[in-house]
């Protein structure tokens, strides 16, 4: 039956958007990786929106990057649309979005992994994980394959017990009628981990042809559009965007929602799992907020060499046929073709509570996870967490210490604090607004957060880090001569003032002071006083924004330092909180259950008291000591 | 573990003829220095010595009071950080002002029991007593956690919950703004910003001038002093206040229009309620009685019920011995210099014995027995939680000049056209100022704003 079928370093169970990160990852550093899937057709495959980024969610794709991952470089391979967001904002909260083929975008990522050295990829479902002594070391298939490794990555999506919901109809399947993976719940359960049932839903893809684009707005691209890559230099084709479609739902599609409610499983009760608020199905919206009128419904083209469209905001598990009439209801959509329905899929995940920052689980040793199986939703999400798995998967196998991203460093790293130290009862998606640090984590300096560690743990080749680093040196340098240079109330100087309406200047003053005025920008001063060294529009921009919001960046920097304090305290892994003298015991169990890493993780676990922190804090002095005094 | 600059009272209150200021850490010397108007510049005297001079603040050159400053430095001190305390005059105003001052220049609060537990950190407690440090963090939050508590149901939280609740209306509709560019909300524009911030800053402004009057913030245990007509209710307020040789505040007129004194009974600021009326009322005793003192009882965190032994005890006496049975109240049986009449065993029969006390208000005897039963009651035999009463006020103050400030920054960005998402970060921190007050987590409460608000998502 069972056969021996060959040895890695680690195993990544999932080509999704985490597991191909994570096998990449893995194999770059030098493992022996081996990435598992159940269809070799569905290796990065876009099961809902065929877009990339977003607020928070751009913020990641950059930072994959800066650390050495795919997905930005795949997606600008690949896009089909580029728009930068939130221009009128504050460059913080500038975010890259764009529209992928869809198709395109998961065979040139297929393809990637395939030359990849160290990387072997099969095609393979996964029913049993082999552990001994408590150590996750190998993974069965179905077909009786048995293979072993040093570190196994799950990164199972919403395949784990998958079901899908149209109405009254409900199936065992994953995303797009893919098989589920009905074993490995089990397996989990027994190795002592707890899982959820989360929820999460896709609107329903229509034919182009019949689409009416006369009733719609146009969404174009932007015309030069920036791309996720710090790599990417040019692509040809951003001259060849795609545009999208902007229309809104009407009365008679609220009504038709409204009739059909009974037959709605949000409401019938048919849905256990939870899904996420931040994301409703189009039932969901109108029985909530019952007072708006219409809902914006964007058409996104789904690939250039497809006529499928995306129907974005329509969202839906109501029956098939209720469905067709919701869509043609909505202006432009009156004559519309369903190619594909729309329908809600249950999954099982992970409570990851249960996992260490480095995303290994605390029960099973070398068993790291990854993706929707730890509670989030989202491609960058699940390839966020699937490069930091990938990559301490293989610093455990080359016996490294696990690096963690913080929370000051990348949505990346609040994302994974947020997910282990607080856990999560819906789906986790990534907001700015859940970042404490928002100005620093701007989506313009993810390689200065971020690219030295890349290089420090190999993802980064020597030549993209040394042109990092004369990057990083060309904007200083710029900085401290903008900080020499005096502006003198000249004719030169007034005139300029004087155009972008800002007030005459009184007196000389240097560029830093002037260059924070609201209205003047570092294109005006470097008129005035050209740099001698060349700087690329990057550099530029950089200067710029550093300059202009030097004082708020400082203020968080302040704040940073003052909590690092707390991050550095580190907590002993097997500390026995049941035996610390004093402390509340509410604060025993939590940390019990979470146990943190650091005083500072500590804090951030909701009903852990200043008062319990102190008191750890004088337990661990308490046990340094005598420890000490062991010696 | 390198800490920031903290400060508290370090004496008893109302106690003694000096109050002393403890601040510690490595901003000791230049925090007070920063405020201190003397001959000599604190940052360059050497350690364990003492100066003279005058605490003034510097924004308005006006002098808080006339101080000793003893200037010890690190690693020869009590926490073996640079330590500074500050003398100031006895009493409530001096040593909190200075202390308010000091925290609105950047100086946190001390938590409860961390200049004890610094002292364990930097190696100046023995190892042997950890246990100790740790009971002493947990007893001194828990009595600040409920006195914090009470004072959050009370008056000022009925100010700042509506400001905050503006407040995060406004920052989930930015938040949105930022992470949902593309929906159709309307954007938030400076002028909505300006007006919002600009109203929630007349409102604190507003909070500050009355917490600087004393109407809002007020402090002591809310005490009611009750009794039958002729108990002897006066006579005890009198001396009270005669034994006391600090009447500490008078403060005129609630909105009820109530006079209050607050009294310091060996150290412990007690808030009498309505002491106008029981001064009326022994001139008019047969037209108000046990009445007039319900009202009082209901918002009384301490109740001194006045029994005059002299008479029987009454059917309206048994009723309240009831209900405060299970009370923080004390029964006070009066007039022991004259002969009794009241039988002990019915009021122990209905009350614990270990909470009356017999004292004659008119003589001033017995006075002592009160005080260590108040004692007893609030603070386990110690007076040094009755601070953080009276700190915790200038802490709340400390917090709304923070919140002040802070929108005082989004309203200024606002008008200069300053990025949203950078004002949001002044208004988020006036919004966690605010609720720094009533102890409330801000946590995940603006995510459930957005999403309870505006309808999201693709």
């Amino acid at each position: 039956m069972g056969y021996r079928a060959g040895d890695y370093d680690i195993i990544v169970i999932g080509a999704g958007h985490a597991g191909s990160e994570a096998a990449l990852a893995g194999a770059r550093m030098g493992c022996e990786t081996l990435l598992l899937t159940i269809n070799l057709d569905m290796v990065a495959f876009m099961p809902c929106n065929p877009s990339v980024g977003g607020p928070a969610k751009g913020h990641v794709v950059r930072e994959i990057d800066a650390l050495g991952g795919e997905m930005g470089r795949n997606t600008d391979k690949t896009f089909i649309q580029m728009r930068m967001l939130n221009t009128a904002k504050g460059p913080a909260v500038h975010a890259l979005r764009a529209q992928a083929d869809k198709f395109l975008y998961q065979h040139t990522m297929k393809e990637t992994i395939e030359k990849q050295d160290h990387l072997t990829l099969r095609q393979g479902m996964v029913e049993d994980l082999i552990v001994e002594d408590g150590k996750c070391c190998g993974v069965v298939t179905k077909t009786g394959a048995e293979y072993r490794a040093k570190a196994v990555v799950l990164t199972t999506g919403t395949y784990l017990r998958g079901k899908v919901i149209m109405g009254e109809l409900m199936y065992e399947s994953g995303p797009n009628n893919q098989q589920p993976s009905l074993k490995l719940s089990d397996t989990l359960r027994r190795l002592g981990l707890e899982l959820v049932r989360f929820k999460t839903g896709t609107p329903p893809r229509v034919h182009q042809d019949t689409i009416d684009f006369d009733k719609t707005e146009i969404q174009p691209g932007d015309d030069k559009p920036k791309y996720f890559s710090y790599e990417t230099e040019y692509m040809e084709h951003s001259e060849n965007q795609m545009p999208c479609w902007l229309t809104y739902t009407s009365e008679e599609t609220h009504k038709i929602i409204n009739d059909n409610l009974h037959r709605a499983p949000m409401f019938s009760g048919a849905i256990e799992g939870t899904g996420p608020r931040y994301c409703p199905s189009i039932e969901d919206k109108i029985v909530r907020f019952a007072d708006k009128p219409k809902h914006q419904i964007f058409l996104e083209p789904e690939g250039r060499n497809t006529k499928e469209y995306y129907v974005q905001g329509l969202s839906t598990s109501m029956p098939e046929d209720v469905q067709l009439n919701i869509l043609r209801s909505i202006p432009g959509l009156e004559k519309v073709e369903m190619m594909r329905t729309g329908y809600a899929i249950e999954y099982d995940a992970v409570v990851p509570t249960q996992l260490w920052p480095s995303l290994e689980t605390k029960r099973v040793d070398s068993l790291f996870t990854a993706g929707q199986i730890n509670g989030t939703s989202g491609y960058e999400e699940a390839a966020g967490q699937g490069v930091m798995a990938g990559i301490n998967a293989a610093r455990k196998v080359q016996g490294k210490s696990p690096v963690v991203i913080d929370r000051s460093k990348g949505y990346i790293g609040v994302m994974i604090d947020d997910l282990v130290t607080k856990g999560t009862n819906e789906p986790y998606r990534l907001l700015t607004s859940r970042a404490e640090y928002r100005l620093l984590l701007r989506h313009d300096n993810a390689d200065l957060r971020l690219t030295p560690l890349g290089y420090e743990i190999g993802l980064i080749r020597e030549e993209r880090y040394n042109k990092f680093l004369v990057k990083k040196d060309r904007v200083e340098t710029e900085i401290n001569r903008m900080k020499e240079t005096k502006f003198r109330p000249d004719e030169d100087v007034q005139a300029m003032l004087k155009a972008c309406g800002s007030a005459p200047l009184q007196n000389t003053v240097d560029g830093l002071t002037l260059l924070r005025r609201p209205e003047v920008t570092y294109g005006m001063l470097e008129k005035l006083s050209p740099s001698s060294a060349e700087l690329t529009d990057d550099m530029k921009e950089q200067v710029e924004i550093q300059i202009k919001y030097a004082g708020y960046i400082e203020k968080q920097f302040h704040q940073v330092e003052r909590l690092e304090k707390m991050e550095k305290k580190r907590i002993p892994e097997n500390i026995d909180y049941g035996i610390i003298h004093g402390l509340a015991t509410e604060a025993k169990q939590k940390l019990s259950n979470v146990r943190p890493l650091s005083l500072g993780q500590a804090s951030r676990i909701s009903g852990v008291t200043p008062a319990d922190l102190s008191i750890l804090l004088v337990h661990l002095e308490h046990y340094n000591r005598v420890k000490a005094a062991q010696g | 573990m390198v800490e920031d600059t903290i400060a508290a009272v370090a004496t008893a209150l109302g106690e003694g003829s000096i109050a002393v200021v403890r601040v510690s850490g490595p901003e000791a010397v230049a925090s007070v220095a920063g405020v201190f108007r003397s001959k000599t510049d604190l940052r360059s005297v050497a350690s364990h010595t003492v100066h003279y001079g005058w605490i003034n603040d510097p924004e308005n050159g006006q002098i808080l009071d006339e101080v000793l400053v003893t200037v010890m430095r690190a690693p020869r001190s009590f926490t073996a950080e640079d330590v500074v305390e500050v003398s100031t005059h006895g009493g409530i105003v001096a040593v909190k002002s200075v202390l308010g001052l000091l925290l609105r220049r950047g100086v946190r609060m001390a938590e409860p029991g961390e200049f004890t537990k610094r002292a364990f950190l930097n190696g100046r407690i023995d190892l042997a007593q950890a246990e100790a440090v740790i009971d002493l963090i947990r007893s001194k939050s828990e009595r600040a956690f409920q006195l914090a508590r009470k004072q959050a149901e009370g008056s000022i939280s009925k100010h700042i919950v509506p400001l905050r609740g503006n407040l995060i209306e406004l920052l989930a509709h930015v938040e949105v703004n930022i992470d949902y560019p593309e929906h159709d909300v309307a954007e938030v524009t400076a002028g909505v910003i300006r007006d919002t911030c600009g109203a929630a800053l007349a409102q604190v402004e507003e909070l500050l001038k009355t917490a600087d009057e004393g109407k809002v913030l007020r402090e002591g245990i809310v005490t009611a002093i009750v009794g039958r007509p002729n108990a002897g209710k006066s006579s005890l307020l009198n001396a009270l206040a005669r034994e006391n040789k600090a009447i500490v505040t008078e403060i005129p007129g609630t909105t009820r229009d109530i006079v209050e004194e607050t009294i310091s009974l060996g150290g412990i600021p007690l808030r009498l309620l309505d002491t106008a009326g029981i001064r009326e009322t022994s001139d008019i005793v047969e037209r108000i009685g046990v009445e007039r003192s319900r009202t009082a009882l209901n918002e009384a965190d301490l109740i001194l019920l006045v029994i005059n032994r002299q008479e029987p005890l009454h059917d309206d006496e048994r009723q309240l011995l009831r209900e405060l049975k299970d009370r923080p109240s004390i029964v006070v049986v009066n007039k022991i210099d004259l002969p009794g009449v009241m039988k002990l065993e019915e009021v122990t029969d209905l009350y614990p014995s270990d909470r009356i006390v017999f004292l004659s208000a008119k003589e001033g005897t017995g006075l002592g027995e009160l005080e260590t039963a108040v004692s007893k009651l609030f603070f386990s035999g110690s007076v040094e939680a009755a601070d953080i009463t009276y700190v915790s006020n200038v802490r709340h103050i400390a917090l709304l000049h923070r919140a002040k400030s802070s929108l005082e920054d989004a309203v200024k960005a606002a008008a200069e056209g300053i990025p949203v998402d950078l004002i949001q970060i002044d208004i988020a921190s006036a919004w966690e100022s605010l609720g720094e007050i009533l102890g409330d987590a801000a946590g995940e409460s603006l995510l459930d704003e957005i999403f309870s608000k505006f309808c999201l998502g693709k």
